[in-house]
């Protein structure tokens, strides 16, 4: 009797699991059947660019002030940090490079995709699971306008521009903030501090590997955000859950495809 | 919103983007420096580069006068032929010695040219005859402990001497 009791039980969970694994290779079936879409018609949001430009503005230029302001934290903390350790080495100078390569290698385009999860992924799924909570969606299809070339490909593409010019701006203020500490505040010499920098920060090994990082930031964290938005349950519940599931799926997947992409790059 | 502003905002944006790239590419990386105007290019056999890497700089009085083209291993003599490019604006001797240093204890290696008295002077395709290897820091340890050893070996053989000395007074 007991035996049997626990076999069935074991069967229940070996059945949760399955079912939880058929759900997750569903769920990412639909949501690269969406990424495919969405390239197949991106046409549309090209020929009517300002569908796409106010998209921009809404994920961009809205994220800005966020980006700015973080990267110039960001940028004072490892001028701080970095100094303390450097200066029991004798080499306070270089700080100029610590600073600049670790935004431009890593922090400018994982720290930016981060916030841009939060600040515009979340707006993005929030907006069109509503759309589709409210019908609005549906309401397209009956006038016959495709809803992915109307809201989800514009929101791609705006997205795909955004990011690597949020993460250029967010290295460049932490550049300049962590200049702000080293020179004016702790002493450095102004001249290292740069000539240094620009002695070991490559163009193409550093600053364009850290832009494509941010180009396929840009693409994972939009696509996740729509799809999570597309999924939704049309349920207020619904909608929550699935604003921040974007968020954990999209830090979780930056932080993983960051370790693939710089063990890629780091191979020389 | 205003479809112009809306226009404004999004340009805005992208020219703060670009200027920020821009100001990456030129500020802080080396798309400026490594910029060294045409060169022509001569060779140097070393026995030991060290840590010498492509990109590296040639500096002559301090001054960089070119970059390391590339590094191949010669397996007929069994040394390391760097290509170098030397920009066109400067010419030193055929004499001209290279060495490789180390930019402070621990920084990064670079060719130093130090001239020679040559009236005739380097040309594309040259080779470069008076080289000096980088230093390694092993064997430089082990040469110093090796001549401590043979040191004390030498003091303890002067030292094994006397009593041979003092046996024999003792015997007196």
């Amino acid at each position: 009797m007991m035996k049997s009791k626990l076999m069935l039980s074991m069967l229940h969970h070996l059945r949760g699991m399955g079912h939880r694994m058929i759900e997750r290779t569903w769920r990412l079936g639909a949501g690269a059947r969406l990424f495919f879409l969405a390239i197949v018609y991106s046409g549309e949001s090209f020929k009517r660019f300002h569908l796409t430009l106010r998209e921009i503005y809404f994920t961009g230029v809205m994220s800005l002030l966020i980006i700015i302001v973080s990267a110039f934290f960001v940028g004072m903390v490892l001028a701080l940090q970095g100094y303390n350790t450097l200066q029991k080495y004798g080499s306070s100078e270089a700080i100029g490079v610590l600073v600049a390569l670790a935004l431009v290698r890593e922090l400018g385009p994982v720290v930016t995709a981060l916030l841009f999860a939060g600040r515009a992924g979340t707006a993005i799924t929030a907006e069109i699971g509503l759309m589709k909570t409210t019908e609005q969606l549906s309401a397209m299809e009956m006038m016959a306008v495709n809803p992915i070339a109307r809201v989800v490909a514009p929101r791609f593409w705006a997205g795909v521009i955004s990011m690597p010019i949020l993460a250029s701006i967010f290295s460049m203020v932490g550049i300049l903030g962590g200049y702000l500490v080293a020179v004016p505040l702790i002493g450095v010499d102004d001249g290292a501090f740069w000539s240094q920098m620009q002695a070991n920060v490559d163009f193409s090994a550093d600053i364009v590997n850290g832009v494509i990082k941010s180009l396929v930031f840009g693409v994972v964290c939009t696509m996740i955000a729509l799809f999570e938005g597309f999924d939704a349950p049309p349920t207020a519940e619904g909608v929550s859950r699935a604003t921040t599931r974007t968020v954990v799926i999209s830090s979780l997947t930056v932080l993983g495809l960051d370790f693939i992409l710089t063990s890629f790059m780091l191979v020389v | 919103m205003d479809r112009t502003t809306l226009d404004l905002w999004v340009g805005i944006f992208v020219a703060i983007g670009v200027a920020a790239l821009f100001g990456l590419a030129m500020k802080v990386g080396n798309l400026t420096s490594s910029k060294i105007g045409p060169t022509y290019t001569v060779t140097a056999a070393f026995d030991n580069v060290g840590s010498l890497k492509p990109h590296a700089p040639i500096k002559s009085a301090g001054v960089v006068v070119g970059r390391v083209d590339n590094i191949v291993f010669n397996s007929e003599t069994y040394e390391a032929i760097v290509t170098l490019n030397i920009d066109e604006r400067y010419a030193f001797p055929v004499d001209t010695f290279a060495n490789i240093y180390t930019a402070g204890l621990l920084g990064e290696q670079y060719i130093g040219l130090e001239a020679g008295g040559d009236e005739v002077v380097l040309k594309n395709g040259d080779k470069i005859d008076k080289t000096q290897d980088a230093i390694v820091l092993e064997k430089m340890i082990s040469q110093f402990l090796f001549n401590k050893a043979s040191e004390t070996e030498a003091k303890a053989d002067v030292k094994a001497a006397p009593p041979v000395g003092v046996e024999l007074d003792s015997l007196k």
